[in-house]
């Protein structure tokens, strides 16, 4: 195809935020991605704090007693939060991606009520589930705090 | 309310060749109620500068062809009203993630070329059901309702500017193609899945598509192309489970009496001019 002279027009990461003017469902969206890479930034440092045990028990406390001077436990605790987010909201991804949850195709009657409201009480459980996931763990920060 | 009130059309604008870059041009739009945008377009081509380039036929929300960015929100231009979406000021965009060809202009050959590549037409094995007039088939009224809402769609366009995949980069076929091939894959008619599974589940197909549900929320013809999308993910997935049926190519019901059948009309070929 035959390109034309054309100025960029593409939304890139603002057409998250705003491509059709954030429905409920394109801000979970969002936080999707960014609990995800959430979680993969936490895994490398994980990975990276738990490798100290090839060093012997020492090196081991040491680390860790450092990890509490920056108050670790509670980044972790956001982790956590990203955790249950993304875990929740990712099962309601996989029902509907595979077509479930989302109604029948019907003759669209003005206002139009499409599948996004179809899928919204799943939606509202999901992140029920998540709120109350996420209390609980600061339920145990506070009552076991470090 | 006021009988007539001036909101400022804040149109971008664009020349190729002589703009490096698009600007924003501000135009005094007399606004009454019941006015749409594309009324106030033509205000503005009649009154204020014929320079100005858009796109727009119908007038009634059916060619699709008026599609732009209306307050940073795709949308047809007829069939928004100004008093709706703005009392002072109005941004006018081409749809966004499509090239520009000039002002409001956007080059939607890209979405042709992947509605193309998805084969939106009937595929039959017999060929009957797409030799006009060749015959007639039985549907009843439960086979319509699954493709009938994703034949409302218009190509606008709309759905592809809200998408946030789309808004990436050109590497998904985007929610109208999808849509369209659901479409037809969804037809008690048809028999295309296979030659259409290619591109549906390929790289740029419907696994790309994460629900945000953008295109649903902007789409002026309640074609809801999400829903569509997921639902050719689950024929996908059926069908790499072996469970998804193959249908029986219904036959013909009403083939013409002897002696008023019709010489069948030669279709024109299918062409996308993805040149
Ligand atoms: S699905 Fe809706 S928004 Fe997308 S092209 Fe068709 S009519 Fe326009
Ligand atoms: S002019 Fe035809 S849809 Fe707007």
């Amino acid at each position: 195809m035959e390109s034309i002279p054309s100025p960029p027009n593409r939304l890139g990461l603002l057409g998250w935020l705003g491509g059709g003017r954030r429905g409920i469902e394109a801000y979970v969206f969002l936080c999707q991605r960014v609990s995800g890479v959430v979680l993969l930034l936490y895994l490398s440092i994980h990975v990276f704090l738990t490798g100290a045990r090839l060093f012997g028990p020492e090196a081991w406390d040491r680390l860790c007693k450092m990890t509490h001077l920056f108050g670790y436990h509670y980044f972790e605790y956001l982790v956590f939060a990203a955790f249950a987010f993304h875990a929740f909201n990712g099962i309601r991804l996989v029902i509907i991606e595979f077509g479930f949850g989302l109604g029948r195709p019907e003759r669209p009657v003005y206002p139009y009520r499409g599948s996004t409201h179809k899928q919204r009480p799943l939606m509202i459980a999901m992140m029920v589930l998540t709120a109350v996931l996420i209390a609980a763990g600061g339920f145990e920060l506070v009552r076991f705090p470090h | 309310m006021k009988d007539r009130e001036t909101v400022t059309f804040r149109v971008q604008r664009y020349e190729p060749g002589r703009d490096a870059k698009p600007v924003w041009a501000d135009f005094p739009v007399a606004v009454q109620a019941g006015m749409t945008v594309l009324d106030g377009l033509l205000q503005i081509r009649q009154q204020l500068d014929a320079t100005l380039a858009w796109r727009f036929s119908c007038r009634m929300g059916l060619c699709g062809s008026c599609g732009m960015m209306i307050n940073g929100k795709p949308g047809l231009a007829c069939n928004t009203q100004v008093h709706d979406v703005a009392r002072k000021t109005l941004r006018l965009a081409p749809l966004a993630n499509f090239p520009v060809v000039r002002d409001l202009v956007a080059d939607l050959r890209t979405m042709f070329a992947a509605h193309a590549e998805l084969k939106p037409f009937l595929v039959r094995d017999d060929k009957a059901g797409i030799e006009p007039g060749a015959a007639e088939f039985l549907q009843s009224p439960e086979e319509l309702l699954k493709f009938l809402q994703f034949s409302y769609c218009i190509k606008c366009g709309a759905c592809m500017a809200a998408c946030p995949t789309m808004a990436l980069g050109a590497g998904f076929l985007g929610p109208m193609p999808l849509t369209a091939a659901h479409r037809y894959n969804a037809d008690s008619r048809d028999q295309g899945f296979a030659l259409r599974k290619p591109a549906l589940a390929g790289p740029r197909g419907a696994h790309h598509c994460h629900y945000a549900g953008e295109c649903t929320r902007v789409c002026p013809k309640g074609v809801d192309p999400a829903r569509a999308v997921q639902l050719a993910r689950r024929d996908l997935l059926l069908d790499l489970l072996r469970l998804k049926r193959r249908r029986p190519a219904p036959a013909p019901v009403a083939e013409p009496p002897a002696g008023e059948h019709k010489a069948p009309i030669e279709a024109p070929p299918f062409t996308a001019r993805a040149d």
